[in-house]
């Protein structure tokens, strides 16, 4: 199975995402990554984190309540609703 | 098992971002039945064991949450009345006309709660066409289906100066507290209110942004019943929250999963037998792990920080 290469800013850490879970699967099932566990649907905005470089997929619906429009296309978005495409830089969301 | 002229929260709107996955939950996992939809798209659903129309609507909107919860209440008479009552707490009322956005429901009066929580009240509702039998009844029309979730039973609410909205439940509406929950200066953390005998109809938390939802709640029959709603959370892939577990505070026992759209549901058996002339529980702040998670002993820190 493919795998992509995810790398946390903050610490330099690298770690595997596989190609059909999700950023927030990945990153709670590494413990590594800016790792806020909510809902993992879209809804409560606890996983918000911003993707520096990189592609990625949105496969499901973000809560307008926690990523506007502007957000999507400064790369902030919801963990649990993207998968990675390729090697992805993520950091921690912008308040 | 209503004691005074507020029956029950009867209806609850919330909004879902993707109505097809979140219908999916609520009809095959949850195990409630499609009513039928309305014009501009919203998906009515009620529980085997509810006589009314319907109790839960679903809404397709671009965030997750709460929309508004209705109260059904015991006569017209009483509906002017609460809503005399209610604009003389100091709460502008609006009406809603009968048959209009809720199809089978009566005449609607609806206000903002302090809390930022649009609260309804309403009298009359038509029958759905499947509801439970009553001439020689068995216990179900049709076998119920997945988590078999019998009826909505209350919501937990999220915002600003619940003390005030304790007051307007208790003064207004006639309910009362079994069971609350303070800060070391004395201030209210938490309230849970009931209009019968069950441990609450509805709960509020003190919070800073207004018009938050904790969770809304199914009833399940017994343990054994919330054994079986694990067995098809975990075979669905549904992400768990918390539990199963046991409550404290009304001694409920429950898990706490995520619906597709991010709104928690609790589905939640038992709990005591409340009383108006019983004593009130009452809950320090710092003790509220225990209250909320009696097996575990302690906070899931999540579970209190995480809302739609």
């Amino acid at each position: 199975m493919q795998q992509y290469e995810i790398t946390y800013k903050e610490t330099g850490d690298k770690f595997y995402c596989k190609e059909d879970e999700s950023l927030l699967a990945c990153m709670r099932r590494n413990n590594n990554g800016p790792v806020q566990i909510g809902c993992f649907g879209g809804g409560c905005g606890r996983c918000k984190v911003q993707i520096l470089e990189g592609e990625y997929h949105k496969f499901k619906k973000m809560s307008r309540a926690h990523i506007s429009e502007e957000d999507e296309k400064q790369g902030i978005v919801l963990a649990c609703c993207i998968k990675p495409r390729g090697s992805i830089t993520v950091t921690t969301a912008p308040n | 098992m209503a004691l005074n002229k507020t029956l029950r929260p009867g209806l609850i709107q919330v909004r879902v971002l993707n109505m097809e996955e979140s219908l999916n939950f609520y009809v095959n996992v949850l195990g409630l039945n499609e009513v039928g939809r309305t014009s501009d798209g919203r998906v009515m659903l009620k529980g085997y064991d509810e006589f009314d129309h319907h109790s839960v609507v679903l809404r397709e909107a671009d965030e997750a949450g709460f929309e508004y919860v209705a109260f059904k209440v015991d006569s017209p008479e009483t509906l002017v009345n609460f809503k005399t009552a209610t604009e003389a707490f100091g709460y502008p009322v609006d009406e809603v006309p009968a048959n209009s956005d809720q199809p089978g429901f009566g005449k609607r009066y609806g206000f903002k709660l302090c809390t930022g929580h649009r609260i309804e009240l309403y009298a009359e509702v038509e029958l759905a066409d499947q509801r439970p039998m009553v001439l020689n009844p068995d216990p179900w029309v049709e076998m119920p289906r997945g988590m078999r979730a019998q009826r909505f039973d209350h919501v937990l609410l999220y915002g600003p100066n619940i003390a005030e909205a304790e007051r307007y439940f208790t003064e207004v509406l006639g309910m009362y507290a079994p069971e609350i929950c303070n800060t070391p200066d004395g201030k209210r953390f938490a309230t849970w209110l009931t209009s019968g005998n069950k441990a609450h109809d509805v709960a509020l938390v003190e919070y800073d942004k207004p018009g938050k939802m904790h969770h809304f709640a199914f009833l399940l029959q017994d343990w054994n019943e919330i054994g079986n709603a694990a067995d098809v959370m975990a075979k669905n892939g549904v992400k768990r929250d918390v539990g199963p577990t046991r409550h404290a505070i009304t001694r409920g026992q429950t898990i706490y999963m995520w619906e597709p759209s991010g709104n928690r549901i609790e589905t939640y058996c038992g709990g005591y037998t409340a009383y108006p002339d019983n004593p009130v529980r009452v809950w320090d702040v710092d003790e509220i792990g225990k209250g909320l998670f009696y097996y575990e002993g302690e906070l899931i820190p999540s579970f209190l920080q995480i809302v739609t």
